[in-house]
């Protein structure tokens, strides 16, 4: 089952005006929102406990157990919070998602909202992009104007409302207690856990934070039925899902497959590596997951498959990078963006990616001095698992994978810059243009 | 190993609940609750920290304190090192610190490294050099070479976030400590992390400095030299300088703080550590106002009047001691006796016994501030003797703390910080006052909104219960039945009172009896019984019994001329009632002696002026407002600077009636002699008061007190502490200001028949005919007006003309 695309959420996106709610309902959009609403809140994150569904945002925590994790007697209100500040390197499928078929999320969050019980829904939406802000708060307009928000939706006295919010442009608000504190109107930065977010989130309430895929999932298990949906995917990793390839593959883009699909697989779909390019080295789902080769074509690209390859399906941002491209080029730029990105709250990943950047520059530079990897490998001993969040992990990952694969082109950096050993121009996607000019 | 005795901060507290754990292989059982970093302390394991602090909400930012946790207390491990400051201990949890764990050694080796990249070497500059927590610890768990060689990250230095504290960015190691003091425990959130990443900084916001009475508190908690004091920066190193504990002098929390001098002189005051008292926070005032005693205007050596020049002359002390007893044998024991309420206990206490068995008077009165007959019925039955009815502790444990007649934030910082503590674990305050201040947003408090004057009614109309509190300040003293009411609400609902003075001395002075109708020990004058047992202690034959004069009757029958003579100590006379009648009597006297510490009003007028040492230089005991005893040892040891009771004791002798001691230890001792009175305490008298006239059209009543930092003398010579004073405003509805012609925000006057004094206004929340100013802030109320609280004034718009 694994070898065909399987388009679900992307099914409708060539469809003309897809955005709109009127070719939404065409699509059969909705109903899933009216079957939701007849079943008891409980049933609801049963099935999707039992359809197997795990978060599409990187971690693949069981979607349903997240659920069922908020303490229905607790007094306060409830809140369910859609964490669309999709700003990893590398990864596009949440925007493109919200653009072609905003109400396919919003169906999934007046669902989600109606089984944890609650009465108000936020989307946090990365702050960059104002163009899915706009298209949101349009399509949550039409939704609430048909009677799909609000109070009594649709007969069933179930009340959601539905805020679309707007980020300031902070890649650790992606982290979703600092999203969370972000969403209160502080200055985001991840919160001390515990209290988990499911007993304390925001505003202090228990609170739901899931990626948009996730969400946007649950319509098609309510309308299809969990045997359908686990139908697709593999055994601990159920579903179809978007998985995101860009780089030099001849025809980048979204491409939704069941889980477990393989990378060789997908190559083959979008067309191959460019012409004249082979593979040299890859991410599973974005700058964040530890980076893989082309020895590991063919493992199933799944939560264990991955894992067991020494990475992180993550966000299944598939960046692919062929043989004219600087490992150590990359991975400073990379961590160029952590550095940038760092919260600051906690001293690992604040000092350390601020010294991991001075010394990658130095090796980019072909001015890297003995002892140079070492110390390397011995900075990201002394962050990962230190920091106060992931987002000090992510930082590591590049680093110690490139290490791990590409070990010589560090020594090279220590007396041949890597614009010398591989010309930036070469791995522009344009330079074939150039050259061919 | 079992360690219980951890202070739980209270007396009294139920047993607490211990949980066993393992620490570096040794078992210790601990309180529920306790963080691993505090368990790891019990066993003597100090696990290195930054972002920590007992005082303030776990927050895991630094990472230093990274701990291998191989068991939680579930049979399972925690995969990655844990912040020992964040986690709470659990019982057969498995903990290895940095002593047994090579992987917490490592993580907290690698995360000193990292936070030493950006931190400058400017050491040999830093005031925190020497006692700084960085250079401390990257000493225990640091290495001795940095493998960075790269870029550090600079600023331009310093900043400042207000006049009186200092930043250096480059220094701070963002461990939040003080936003996060600034945030939980002042309430005063005016410093913030701003920007990300290694550009982390604290920040102000562009027009709001950090306007907090307790700012210098983030100075002294900062853990690198990140934070200075404009005062100190620069001008010492931590080891040439010697440390005393004190007491504070400034108001009547009876703060610990440590005194650092160096040659001679104070450098700074920080705060001491006493959880039963102020925790481990002072007010900027205890704090920074320190160099009063050394700005040009010490009294150095004794001054006598020439009688040919009128004019005050150098003499020693043994003729100006002469004189000074033959001016007031002259006046043949018409002398008043007004010691002030600054003075330490011990000192209190040598006046006491010098009016009664010197003098043969019991015209003594310390209160040099609006008093009334009823308060001192009110001080001689319900506070005198009654040590730690009501303590700090007690405030935290209290249902509701009533506030009258008292704004803590300005008129007592400790006890403003234990009743937010108090309040943001659910006590209720609720104030008695005019309008919501700040302070009173700040402990969530209600108002109970009262025009001066009324307390009364709005005591009476208190449901409260046994376990409230209530908490009654000097002004309460200017309304006529307010000490009635407040003791009838009190026994009504079975609550508990405490009387917060303003000055440091003013509760030492009541045990030491220098009130005209009580003794000291809580003695009752009017007791023959009372009168006898004081007189066996003192060795003389009997104490007078003529009930004395109140500070206002002395000046006024100085006026009259039924007084002769004065014997004063600490006498500001702007703040006496009555500033007109007192600057009159002081012409009026045949004799004054005057015993100050610096050239004032008074000494400008006496005929003999002996100079005392201030706090800083003499041993001594200030009783702050719980009862509490809070003895301190001389900080500078100057032999010229005698102490108040050095020179009663030779006062004394050239009468001819010697005190029976010279030295503070001895005073000390007799004041145990003497004892507390074991026999019937003075009644409190019912008597009906009239209640207080509404403001009419042509007057409001003025609602008036200091603030913490204004002008007084005390605060004299610290520029930048002043600096953060809050800007001296009128408050008044906005109806009130429309009525009276005044444009909001636009100047208005206050007169009377003295004369006035003019405010930029304030819109606030102040019932209608009621204005609010404060008393010494650019101007002394009582200097300009001759009012005080709850007095009638007349507001007008614009400038005084």
């Amino acid at each position: 089952m694994t070898d065909t695309l399987t388009p679900v959420l992307s099914a409708d996106w060539g469809t003309d005006r897809a955005w709109t709610l009127k070719a939404y309902k065409k699509a059969g959009g909705y109903a899933a929102l009216e079957t939701a609403l007849k079943m008891a809140p409980d049933d609801v994150i049963a099935m999707v406990k039992d359809s197997g569904l795990r978060g599409r945002g990187g971690a693949g925590f069981p979607t349903g157990m997240k659920w069922s994790f908020i303490p229905q007697d607790n007094p306060k209100p409830k809140y369910l919070v859609v964490n669309a500040d999709e700003s990893e390197p590398g990864t596009c499928k949440d925007i493109p998602l919200m653009m072609a078929t905003p109400h396919t999320l919003i169906e999934g969050v007046i669902i989600a909202a109606h089984a944890i019980r609650a009465k108000t829904a936020f989307i946090y939406v990365r702050g960059e992009v104002l163009h899915v802000v706009r298209r949101l708060r349009a399509a949550a307009r039409e939704a609430k104007k048909a009677g799909y928000l609000g109070t009594d939706i649709l007969g069933s006295g179930v009340d959601v409302e539905l805020i679309i919010h707007a980020g300031a442009g902070a890649y650790i608000c992606g982290e979703e207690t600092a999203l969370l504190d972000s969403l209160e109107g502080r200055r985001g930065q991840p919160r001390l856990r515990p209290p988990f977010p499911a007993v304390e989130g925001l505003y202090a309430s228990p609170t739901v934070v899931n990626n948009v895929e996730s969400i946007a999932s649950v319509p098609s298990i309510v309308k299809n039925g969990i045997d359908w949906f686990g139908s697709m995917g593999t055994e601990k990793s159920k579903g179809y899902t978007l998985y995101s390839l860009s780089g030099h593959v001849a025809r980048p883009g979204q491409y939704e497959a069941p889980l477990g699909i393989t990378l060789r697989e997908l190559l083959d779909l979008g067309g191959g590596m460019r012409p004249g390019s082979e593979l040299k080295f890859w991410t599973p789902g974005g700058s964040s997951t530890p980076l893989l080769t082309a020895e590991h074509l063919d493992i199933p690209l799944d939560y264990e498959g991955v894992g067991a390859a020494g990475s992180m399906l993550g966000t299944k941002a598939l960046q692919v990078f062929d043989q004219t491209t600087s490992v150590v080029r990359c991975v400073l730029r990379w961590t160029e963006f952590y550095k940038h990105e760092s919260c600051g709250k906690c001293t690992p990943c604040r000092e350390g990616t601020w010294w991991l950047v001075q010394t990658l520059q130095r090796l980019d530079e072909g001015q890297g001095k003995d002892g140079d990897i070492e110390l390397l490998l011995d900075l990201c001993d002394n962050i990962l698992g230190r920091s106060f969040c992931a987002l000090g992990d992510g930082a590591t990952s590049p680093i110690t994978s490139a290490i791990q694969y590409f070990r010589e082109e560090f020594e090279s950096g220590m007396h041949t810059p890597s614009r010398e050993l591989f010309p930036p121009a070469a791995s522009t996607l344009f330079a074939q243009e150039v050259t061919a000019s | 190993m079992t360690v219980d005795e951890v202070s739980t901060g209270s007396t009294g507290a139920a047993p607490v609940e211990l949980v066993t754990l393992t620490i570096d292989d040794v078992e210790v059982s601990v309180p529920k609750g306790t963080l691993v970093i505090r368990a790891a302390e019990l066993i003597g394991t100090e696990i290195p920290r930054f972002c920590d602090h007992p005082l303030l909400e776990p927050v895991g930012a630094c990472r230093q304190c990274l701990v291998e946790i191989t068991d939680a207390g579930n049979g399972r491990g925690f995969p990655k090192p844990q912040a020992s400051c964040t986690i709470e201990v659990a019982a057969g949890m498995v903990v290895k610190t940095q002593v047994t764990s090579p992987v917490a050694e490592k993580a907290q080796r690698g995360n000193m490294e990292f936070l030493l990249i950006n931190h400058p070497l400017d050491c040999p500059v830093c005031d925190k050099g020497g006692e700084c927590p960085l250079q401390n610890q990257s000493m225990t768990h640091g290495q001795g070479e940095s493998r960075f060689t790269e870029v550090k990250r600079t600023f331009p230095k310093p900043i400042k976030v207000s006049e009186q504290v200092l930043l250096d960015r480059e220094r701070c190691v963002l461990c939040a400590r003080c936003t996060r003091f600034s945030e939980q425990i002042a309430g005063d959130p005016f410093i913030a992390l701003i920007e990300r990443g290694a550009q982390q900084q604290v920040g102000i916001y562009e027009e709001e400095p950090f306007s907090s009475y307790f700012s210098g508190n983030t100075i002294q908690i900062c853990p690198v030299g990140a934070l200075t004091s404009a005062d100190y920066r620069f001008r010492a190193r931590p080891f040439d300088l010697v440390s005393t504990p004190s007491i504070a002098e400034h108001d009547s929390s009876g703060s610990a703080i440590r005194v650092d001098h160096r040659r001679g002189r104070v450098m700074r005051r920080l705060a001491g550590d006493d959880p039963e008292v102020n925790e481990e926070w002072i007010t900027d005032k205890d704090r920074f106002a320190f160099t009063y005693a050394t700005i040009g205007d010490r009294i150095t050596t004794p001054l006598v009047r020439n009688p040919e020049t009128e004019l005050l002359e150098p003499a020693s002390w043994p003729a100006a001691l002469a004189a000074a007893a033959k001016g007031l044998a002259r006046a043949e024991g018409k002398v008043g006796v007004l010691p002030g309420g600054r003075l330490t206990a011990e000192d209190a206490f040598a006046y006491s016994k010098f009016a009664r068995t010197v003098l043969r008077t019991n015209d003594i009165d310390f209160r040099a501030r609006a008093h009334s007959e009823e308060e001192a019925q009110f001080l001689a039955s319900r506070v005198a003797t009654t040590s730690l009815d009501v303590t700090f502790a007690d405030l935290e444990k209290a249902s509701t703390v009533v506030l009258v007649g008292f704004e803590p934030e300005d008129e007592n910082g400790s006890i403003f910080l234990r009743l937010r503590k108090a309040s943001r674990s659910g006590v209720k305050v609720v104030a008695i006052a005019s309008h919501a201040t700040r302070g009173l947003r700040k402990m969530s408090g209600e108002l109970v909104q009262t025009v001066p004057g009324h307390e009364p009614a709005a005591l009476a109309a208190l449901e409260l219960d046994g376990d409230a509190i209530l908490l009654a300040g000097e002004r309460l003293a200017s309304v006529p039945g307010g000490f009635s009411a407040l003791v009838a609400a009190a026994d009504q609902a079975g609550a508990r009172i405490a009387w917060v003075p303003r000055r440091a001395g003013e509760r030492g002075a009541i045990e030491a009896g220098c009130l005209p109708d009580l003794l000291p020990g809580g003695r009752p004058l009017d007791d023959v019984e009372a009168r006898t047992d004081l007189a066996a202690a003192w060795g003389v034959r009997t104490v007078p019994a003529r009930r004395g004069r109140t500070t206002t009757e002395i000046f006024e029958d100085t006026r009259l001329g039924t007084v002769h003579a004065l014997l004063i100590g600490g006498v500001e006379i702007d703040d006496l009632p009555d500033p007109v009648g007192a600057r009159r009597a002081l012409t009026k006297a045949d004799f004054i002696v005057s015993l100050e510490v610096r050239e004032s009003e008074v000494t400008e007028v006496a005929d003999v002026v002996l100079p005392v040492a201030p706090v800083v230089e003499k041993p001594g005991s200030f009783v702050n407002w719980e009862g509490r005893v809070r003895t301190f040892d001389a900080v500078l040891h100057e032999p010229n600077s005698l102490t108040d009771i050095r020179i009663l004791a030779g006062l004394a002798e050239e009468l001819g009636q010697p005190l029976g001691f010279r030295t503070v230890a001895q005073a000390r001792a007799a004041m145990h002699d003497v004892g507390a009175w074991d026999g019937e305490r003075a009644a409190f008298p019912s008597k009906t008061y009239e209640q207080a006239p509404q403001a009419s059209k042509r007057t409001v009543v003025l609602d008036t007190w200091r603030l913490m930092i204004d002008d007084g003398r005390g605060q004299d010579g610290q520029l930048e502490f002043k600096a953060t004073a809050r800007p001296a405003v009128l408050r008044a509805s906005e109806a009130t200001l429309k009525a009276f012609d005044v444009e909001p925000g636009g100047l208005a006057t206050l007169s009377t028949e003295t004369g006035s004094v003019s405010f930029p206004t304030e819109v606030a929340d102040l019932p209608d005919g009621v204005v609010w100013a404060p008393a010494n802030s650019g101007a002394s109320l009582r200097a300009a007006l001759g009012a005080g609280y709850a007095d009638h004034v007349t507001l007008s718009g614009g400038a005084a003309s």
